[in-house]
């Protein structure tokens, strides 16, 4: 055995999977193949937002037409109860929102599937629906719980004393529209049956939690259903449970005796996989003449669908961000006859922190303090809420480093100050932060022959780098090097691993890899497994998270109201970096994402047809090569050995924390107008300018 | 009907229905070219028909009779190893479309076709501008640049 090996984790090492993925090989789940007779599928979406389905008929010279059966709630096979309403397809002649599968066809093509299912006629009771998000809507509850179990309401002090008597206080309302998370990669599976187990090519964040849903549905035991997602075009959350796509072509090659493809289309992903509830948010901050908060209030109004209370934890991370004695926060939902939000990059941090750390710039004006003085100001020694300490906190490091690396000191702090040809030109700050989480999981390690080891754990690649970082880990917990470590990721037959969420996929396999890679170089065995959930458990849970500054720096065409962003740095604190070559990348993907938040990204909704009407990638508008100038990420060198045996916090989504919110306190500097609408399109800016 | 595809004469049977894209997906075995939208908005279906780069999911397969098309798999070029050295994506899922694309805008530039940016130099704007049909939602776009751009040189 080697024992002088290099480190390998820290070293920015190229991706295992890189050349297979500039070469077109890599394989994502509709692309296997697996045989002749493999039939295709296409849904029938809803066309209206509410009411019932009675019957579905095919035109019989289109079914002639190469198609080998309709699916539909009056002849689909019956499936067990789902924990997951959106699942329970064609369970029901109840129709919640608009787009929602009511047929599916298969055919031995992909262009007869999809003919037929155009032409499919669907009798339909239509009713009166109710789509739009409003503060006074008369059904707004309180949720028991956020997300994932947080409680929706938390107060202590005197909120209202502590602003009715502040010589300072900032009040302010920001809303931030539904988003859609547009993986490259539309949701797929390719299903087949062999005797009476199921097999399932599917492009997901989890494949051993797919097993175990779909198992559930067609009342198999998860060992029966075998999922393989070797490679996964993004998902960003979207792909983090099951989807409607895998139920479906399971339950079509079960009907059809066939392999059957589903690859979703791309205007299907805008309500049948998910997306960011929008959310009105209310701050209110009282402070002391000198900048030291007093008071911090957060109140958010959010949606969810009529099929599934999904309580998005908007508010969360004001809890631990600042310090102030009196302090509020809450969730109100309404249920909608709208599509189920769920889990989009940073759900609650990346919306509550536009609210919160926008609201901080509107403070810092008011208090004429600057903005990165006012957060020094108020940083708490340890959780505000719960007194818990803080494992590490380099908060205000990253704003000092911050600052500097990007050149804040000179800044004028008036706005609308600085005009350069049709431009005018500013610059805004905001914190970020993300919780450190992980979560069990079980690797494996066997001695192949000669010096090489495999290391097999169901845990997903989504483009986030995790094969390689896990190849890292494991090659110095066996003390070799990592030419000798061969990783076996992304089925669900191999050990069981948590989902590629919460920015936790590093911390919690990892810690399985380590384990299981130390027991076998410690024990002298030929195979060793380890199991992390009880060191899980008993692990504090409070206390753990990743921060960081954005700075932005914009210019705004004084003519149109165009904003481009010259500049955007970020510079965090997320524990150990375990390679920094995709550990950047995944900075900057998320800083971009937050680009598109803060200038483009919105999904239009028209209240009468309850429904979003920019579905596609030509009218939802992503980033795209032209809105990139200037972009970097930085990070401290930050010890916490309270984590994980890595010492690694999650940093796939604190890139989409408070990057808009520095873009817009930039767009303010720049123009003096305060945008509290996302996106900051022109049509907001220029009518102020 | 014949294609000429990365070199080898194909022949294959199809629906008159059926684009480039499905052509060479479900009938030819080649899935390096992607499906990301099926309407020509993102540019993963990218490959070179008679050596321009086309969206392939806008393309009727039948109007192709004899045409030459280069996918990813037929694809040699620098800006692979660029694309490696750089850290030039995440998923994977935008790359061969990307890569197509570099490839067949690296062309245009040597011939002298203009862009919206009208720089004389191949810049970075240059480059972006170009580039801007290719969508990568995981934003790998600051890593493609200096891919692109140092393949250019080569």
């Amino acid at each position: 055995m080697t024992t002088t090996a290099e480190r390998a984790v820290g070293q920015p090492i190229g991706r295992v999977e890189g050349p297979d993925k500039v070469r077109g090989a890599a394989r994502y789940a509709a692309e296997y193949p697996v045989g002749d007779d493999l039939a295709y599928a296409w849904v029938a979406q809803s066309p209206v937002a509410r009411g019932t389905l009675t019957d579905v008929t095919v035109d019989p010279l289109v079914e002639a037409d190469d198609v080998l059966a309709v699916l539909w709630h009056g002849n689909a096979p019956r499936l067990a109860e789902a924990d997951d309403p959106e699942l329970a397809v064609f369970q029901s002649d109840r129709i919640s929102y608009r787009g929602q599968a009511l047929a599916l066809v298969v055919a031995r093509t992909l262009e007869a599937a999809r003919r037929a299912a155009a032409t499919l006629q669907l009798d339909i009771e239509q009713e009166p629906h109710d789509s739009v998000l409003r503060t006074d809507h008369p059904e707004l509850y309180t949720p028991e719980k956020v997300n994932p179990n947080f409680p929706s309401d938390t107060a202590s002090g005197d909120v209202e004393a502590a602003l009715a008597g502040a010589p300072v206080t900032v009040d302010v309302t920001y809303r931030t529209p539904p988003l859609h998370n547009s993986p490259m990669e539309p949701h797929a599976t390719t299903a087949l049956w062999a005797d009476d187990d199921l097999v399932l090519y599917d492009s997901n964040q989890h494949p051993p939690g797919v097993a175990a849903s779909i198992g559930g549905l067609f009342g198999l035991p998860a060992d029966r259903v075998h999922v393989i997602t070797e490679h996964v075009g993004g998902g960003f959350g979207s792909k983090g449970t099951a989807r409607p796509n895998a139920v479906l072509a399971a339950m079509a090659a079960k009907v059809t005796g066939r392999p059957v493809r589903l690859a979703l289309p791309r205007q299907a992903l805008f309500s049948m996989v998910g997306h960011r509830t929008p959310t009105i948010q209310r701050v209110r901050l009282a402070a002391t003449a000198d900048g030291h908060l007093t008071a911090i209030d957060h109140d958010v109004v959010e949606q969810s669908s009529r099929l599934f209370e999904f309580a998005e934890q908007t508010a969360v991370s004001t809890r631990h961000m600042y310090a102030a004695a009196n302090r509020r926060t809450g969730h109100r939902l309404v249920r909608l006859d709208m599509p189920t939000p769920r889990w989009m990059r940073a759900p609650g941090e990346a919306p509550g922190m536009v609210a919160l750390e926008c609201a901080m710039d509107e403070l810092a004006v008011v208090l004429d303090l600057d903005p990165i003085e006012l957060r020094v100001r108020n940083e708490p020694s340890v959780e505000p809420e719960s007194g818990t300490p803080f494992s590490s906190r380099h908060y205000v490091e990253c704003l000092r480093r911050g600052a500097e690396r990007f050149g804040w000191h000179d800044r004028d702090p008036r706005p609308k100050q600085r005009r350069e040809g049709d431009w005018w030109i500013g610059t805004g700050v905001a914190g970020a932060t993300y919780p450190t989480m992980a979560q069990p999981s079980t690797a494996r390690v066997r001695r192949l022959s000669g010096d090489s080891y495999e290391v097999s754990i169901a845990a997903t690649d989504l483009g986030t780098g995790a094969r390689t970082i896990l190849t890292q880990i494991a090659a110095d917990a066996l003390e070799v090097p990592v030419s000798q470590v061969r990783m076996r990721i992304g089925d669900s037959t191999l050990p069981r691993a948590s989902v590629a969420g919460g920015s936790s996929g590093s911390a919690s396999w990892g810690w399985a890899v380590t384990g299981a890679c130390r027991s076998l170089r410690e024990s002298g065995r030929e195979e060793a497994t380890f199991d992390s959930s009880e060191l899980i458990k008993q692990q504090e849970k409070d206390g753990k998270h990743a921060f960081g500054a954005h700075f932005a720096e914009v210019r705004v065409d004084a003519m149109t109201g165009e904003v481009r962003v010259s500049r955007l740095f970020g510079m965090y604190a997320a524990g150990r970096i375990l390679n920094p070559r995709t550990a950047r990348s995944q900075f900057l993907g998320g800083m971009i994402m937050g680009m598109g938040m803060a200038l483009h990204e919105e999904s239009v909704l028209d209240p009468a047809q309850g429904t979003w009407v920019n579905h596609d990638l030509a009218e939802y508008h992503i980033p795209v090569h032209a809105d990139i100038e200037s972009i970097e990420a930085e990070w401290l060198d930050e010890q916490d050995d309270q984590l994980n045996p890595m010492g690694s916090k999650g940093i796939g989504e604190i890139g989409i924390v408070g990057s808009p919110a520095a873009i817009l306190n930039a767009i303010w500097h720049a123009t003096g107008v305060r945008v509290r609408d996302l996106p900051a399109r022109l049509d907001k800016i220029l009518p102020h300018l | 009907m014949d294609l000429v595809v990365n070199g080898t004469r194909r022949s294959v049977e199809l629906d008159p229905r059926t684009t480039l894209l499905d052509a060479l997906r479900e009938h030819l075995g080649l899935t390096g070219a992607k499906k990301g939208c099926d309407h020509g908005q993102c540019g993963a279906c990218t490959v070179l028909l008679d050596g321009r780069r086309v969206n392939s999911c806008l393309i009727l397969a039948i109007t192709l009779q004899d045409s030459s098309v280069t996918t990813i798999e037929g694809v040699d070029h620098p800006v692979q190893d660029k694309f490696l050295e750089h850290d030039g994506f995440q998923c994977g899922y935008c790359t061969p479309g990307q890569i197509c694309s570099a490839v067949g805008m690296l062309d245009e530039v040597s011939k002298g076709w203009p862009s919206a940016v009208g720089d004389a130099e191949l810049t970075d704007a240059e480059i972006r501008e170009r580039m801007s049909g290719n969508l990568c939602r995981c934003g790998a776009y600051p890593n493609m640049i200096p891919a692109i751009r140092e393949a250019a040189a080569r």
